[in-house]
């Protein structure tokens, strides 16, 4: 019979109480009247007839809960409305942090077997990952037995002709075996082939799904097509030879295009061993530790820097996971993201459990007469854990719809970087995720009241009616408020650093003055542009048009903008003949960022010349070398001396120094610069180093930058009409661009606290008021028998008082940790800035006590005999 | 008086429940007693489970088509874990409604020659 036992087991206890006697007795008389195989049929039937029954009763019992509860959430709209928003506000908060999270740190990269994908590059002193050189890529790879493969790959744009005006697009030039190593090919067409990677090969190009899509409309025939384009060094014809999948990003989502390295002797000759420009992709061997790579590649590293000593001096392998490419900011960012909005949730969930102790309470006495007239403690459970689950359940799918509206806005917290979509989607994992969030919320609410109503299944209800209740749910509530309390210190404190951190990034002075400049970029195709008279006669033209416009008071080009998306170009710097300087080894301590400029740059960008002068059209090539430098580099070569005059080696050529100008923010305004040396334009030989050769153009008017960009476009075309115009805008515009993730940053948190903020006062309010109404009774006695209204008022503050001490405190304690491991967003803010703690403390004092005050006072104004009498 | 909406809303009845309501018109049974004179009418062709029957009688008695009876027959034929059920007068509407409703659908498929014509 222990099988049918178990069976019955299936049944909610209360069917089982009331028929299972009998049932059990059925079908003992039925297995006495069976035999043989009519007893294996018996229990075949028995267990698909009591599953399937089972099943039905429960249904039944759960639809009646439901309506049952529907009817009873119908007759108070008001609790039913505040309980959904407070769990659609939670789940909202989290979805939409999950959404993120789990988009960028979380699920793996869209690549066949991620897990064994690594970046190689070098690592040496002061650089944590910096990337590899020619001869470094060929004879680690060579010498490599870890990997399956190694590819490489680095920036490229192209500019290509066709349509009216030319079009330039970003991609990266590859070696053949990238993408096999990625484990993706084209949708059409084929990947490359070694073939296409030989110095000599024609030019063939594959295109990013969305390029395919957007320029030539999805074109099925577009293998074979040949695009006449122009790459930074030579003019060519590059062969559509396929299209890459829709969802292939890689290294970011920006790259319209891949084409193939083509690379010859000279990209592995010695004198490219300190070139570092190529980033590596390696695909581990199956069975192939990380550790057991990098122990191989420090190795080879090392045996490397033996052959190489000047070159290679200290230089070693940075072996990491691929989808590690997170920046360590971007990840604490969004750490944070999911801690503050698991306090939201969790001051949502204190919320609720509180509303619904309260309400529990206020319905004792229904509960109470469902007791009497038979409703058993498991029914009773039950019908209170599925209000909570269907306030749940309810809430959750308003929560869904605030994450989907929430997510694009978050979106801009996706760093740019990475080979994944720039915006996460609302997909099955993250609803499986609020799905489940949603009912482990409705259980852990629901559990306050079914925890009372199941420990009490006494009368006592029936008694004395909806009193207030006894000491231990005071204590409960007490706990509830004090964890809203600690929460909310938290979230203020987190956002509070935030704005105070976006403030000081604010009032970092870049260097220059933002205001009144319009900046845009030509390429220069070089083999026309290799010389220095034609580019000095494409300046003049450019530059005496726009300098004649109306407003314009200077222009300059310059070769890349501060800020702009090139930031590095750091070369080493000789003073006194640094043996590794002058053998072209750049350290953390010798190098300098290098731009050439044309005559007016700083006055152009209100960058201060504080001492000497500013390049000047006299200094061609025929004369003495000069250079403008950075306070900076004084400070860091010249510390104590007047600079001006003295001389140091860079770019291959002795420089005389002949002004100073203030430091500029090239990389960013959160990050100091490495000091910057400004050369003339004309001062360079024929060919060399055009990658520098000025081509970003800078213009300083009085009236409206934007509405100079017509004129300045019909100028350069008039100039040259095959230069592509990019990057349009403003200097403010890309300043604001700049502190954007910032911006977006300190509104999502701020907009957490906020939420954080009003719930926890919402509930604190109606906690208190709850807990004052309960004894309204009290101070009417007290009143009536002589105790002063602020004798009262004293009591019910102290209590306040309390509450925000044993909140404050701990949330205080917390806040301070949560700012430590937060500090690299702060922008040197500290973690225990005085005056956001004091802020966040004094506005939770003041919603604890204005909650407290509120209900007090309205007691205090009742008649102490109407107190009384309704007792 | 029984009110005749709350007798429609519960039409169609299932097949279940308008069998236990048949055995129980003419006296009060227990749980086995209506299986055997449900297997009985059918000629054997309707055999309920205890678990159908349980899940039925538990929804009749909450629809207050039955009742639980106190009343026992002749102490030496009962046994002490029985329950013995009994029809209410909503049970007896029901099930007269049932029949009608039953014999309505019978008379129309008889028009369209469907259903064999009474001679």
């Amino acid at each position: 019979m222990t099988l049918y036992d178990l069976l019955l087991r299936l049944y909610p206890a209360s069917f089982r109480h009331e028929y299972g006697e009998e049932m059990r007795a059925l079908f003992a008389r039925a297995r006495r009247d069976a035999s043989g195989v009519g007893i294996v049929t018996l229990w075949v039937s028995a267990i698909a007839e009591i599953v399937g029954n089972a099943a039905a009763v429960h249904a039944d019992i759960l639809r009646q809960d439901v309506f049952y509860t529907g009817r009873v959430l119908r007759r108070s709209p008001g609790f039913a409305l505040t309980a959904a928003l407070i769990v659609a506000l939670g789940i909202g908060a989290t979805t939409a942090a999950f959404s993120v999270t789990d988009f960028v740190l979380l699920r793996p990269l869209p690549f066949p077997e991620p897990e064994r994908l690594v970046t190689v590059v070098e690592r040496t002193p002061g650089y944590d990952q910096m990337e590899l050189s020619g001869p470094n890529y060929r004879d680690w790879k060579a010498a490599a037995t870890s990997f399956e493969s190694i590819g490489i790959y680095h920036g490229d744009e192209l500019t290509v002709f066709g349509a009216a005006e030319p079009r330039r697009w970003r991609g990266v030039s590859v070696s053949a075996d990238l993408l096999p190593t990625l484990g993706v090919a084209p949708i059409i067409g084929r990947g490359f082939t070694a073939a296409d990677d030989r110095q000599d090969a024609p030019g063939t190009i594959l295109l990013s799904y969305r390029l395919w899509q957007t320029e030539f409309g999805g074109d099925p025939a577009i293998v074979g097509r040949a695009l006449s384009a122009q790459a930074d060094f030579d003019a060519a014809v590059f062969t559509v030879i396929g299209v890459m999948p829709r969802e292939f990003r890689f290294p970011n989502a920006n790259i319209q295009f891949w084409i193939t390295n083509r690379f010859g002797p000279g990209h592995y000759a010695e004198r490219e061993r300190t070139n570092n420009w190529l980033n590596g992709v390696g695909r581990l061997k199956r069975g192939v530790s990380l550790a057991q790579a990098r122990a191989e590649m420090d190795l080879i590293a090392a045996q490397s820097e033996q052959a190489h000593p000047v070159a290679n001096k200290n230089t070693r392998a940075a072996v990491d996971p691929l989808s590690d490419d997170v920046s360590e900011r971007s990840r604490l960012l969004l750490v944070a993201l999911s801690g503050a909005s698991a306090c939201v949730l969790l001051i949502a969930c204190a919320n609720l459990a509180n509303l619904l102790l309260t309400r529990a309470l206020a319905r004792r006495r229904e509960l109470a007469v469902r007791t009497a007239i038979g409703a058993g403690r498991e029914r009773l459970v039950r019908q209170l854990m599925t209000e909570s689950l269907l306030l749940a359940v309810v809430g959750g799918a308003l929560g869904i719809g605030i994450a989907v509206a929430a997510v694009p806005l978050l979106a801009q917290l996706v760093p740019p970087n990475l080979p994944i979509a720039a915006a996460p989607s609302v997909d099955m994992r993250v609803l499986l995720f609020a799905v489940a969030l949603t009912v482990a919320t409705g259980l852990s609410f629901g559990m306050a009241p079914v925890l009372r109503a199941g420990r009490n299944p006494d009368l006592d209800g029936l008694r004395d009616g909806a009193r207030a209740g006894d000491a231990r749910k005071e204590r409960l509530r007490s706990i509830l408020v004090v964890s809203e309390i600690v929460a909310s210190i938290v979230l203020l404190v987190a956002a509070g650093l935030l704005i105070r951190a976006l403030l000081a990034v604010q009032a970092i002075d870049p260097g220059f003055d933002t205001e009144g400049v319009l900046t845009m970029r030509t390429d220069l195709p070089m083999p026309e542009y290799k010389t220095v008279a034609r580019r000095e006669a494409y300046y003049a033209s450019v530059l005496g048009g726009v300098r004649a416009l109306p407003g314009v008071t200077s222009a300059a080009f310059v070769s890349f903008l501060p800020i702009s998306s090139f930031r590095g170009g750091i070369w080493p710097v000789s003073v006194k003949g640094d043996a590794e300087a002058s053998t072209d080894v750049r350290t953390a301590n010798n190098s300098a960022a290098i731009r050439y400029v044309t005559p007016g740059f700083f006055r152009t960008m209100s960058t201060p010349l504080k001492r000497g002068r500013d390049i000047e059209s006299a200094d061609t090539r025929d004369r003495p070398f000069v250079a403008v430098v950075s306070e900076s580099f004084v400070t860091r070569y010249f510390p104590d001396q007047d600079p001006i005059g003295r001389h140091f080696t860079f770019a291959y050529a002795d420089r005389e120094i002949v002004g100073v100008a203030g430091d500029v923010r090239f990389r960013g305004l959160e990050r100091k610069s490495e000091p910057q040396v400004y050369l003339s334009s004309q001062q360079v030989a024929d060919g060399a180093v055009t990658f520098y050769a000025p081509k970003a153009l800078a213009i300083r008017t009085t009236g409206d930058p934007g509405r100079l960009a017509p004129v300045v476009r019909e100028l350069i075309h008039r100039a040259d009409p095959k230069l592509p115009i990019t990057d349009l805008q403003t200097l403010s515009d890309m300043i604001d661009l700049e502190t954007s993730s910032r911006t977006v940053q300190v509104r999502v948190l701020a907009g957490f606290a906020t939420i954080a903020f009003v719930l926890a006062a919402v509930g604190i309010h109606g906690l208190l008021s709850f807990a004052v109404s309960q004894r309204t009774q009290e101070i009417g006695v007290r009143l009536a028998l002589g105790a002063q209204s602020g004798d009262i008022l004293a009591m019910v503050l102290t209590r306040a008082i309390g509450l925000t001490i044993a909140g404050v405190v701990p949330g205080v304690f917390l806040a301070y940790a949560a700012g430590r491991s937060m500090e690299a967003l702060l922008a040197g803010v500290p973690a225990a800035d005085p005056a956001t703690m004091a802020s966040a403390v004094v506005l939770a004092a003041v919603m604890t006590v204005a909650g407290a005050l509120a209900p007090t006072l309205r007691a205090l104004r009742v008649d102490p005999i109407t107190a009384l009498r309704s007792e | 008086m029984v009110d005749r909406k709350e007798v429609d809303a519960l039409l169609p009845l299932p097949a279940a429940t308008f069998h236990i309501l048949m055995a129980l018109a003419d006296q009060d049974r227990h749980g086995y007693a209506i299986i055997q004179d449900v297997a009985q009418r059918t000629g054997g062709a309707l055999k309920l489970s205890a678990g159908t029957l349980y899940r039925s009688i538990q929804r009749m008695l909450e629809q207050g088509l039955l009742i639980e009876t106190r009343d026992r027959p002749d102490p030496h034929e009962d046994d002490e874990r029985r329950r013995y059920y009994r029809i209410t007068s909503l049970g007896t509407a029901v099930a007269r409604a049932e029949a009608r409703r039953l014999s309505e659908l019978v008379r129309m498929a008889r028009a369209c020659g469907l259903a064999p014509r009474l001679i």
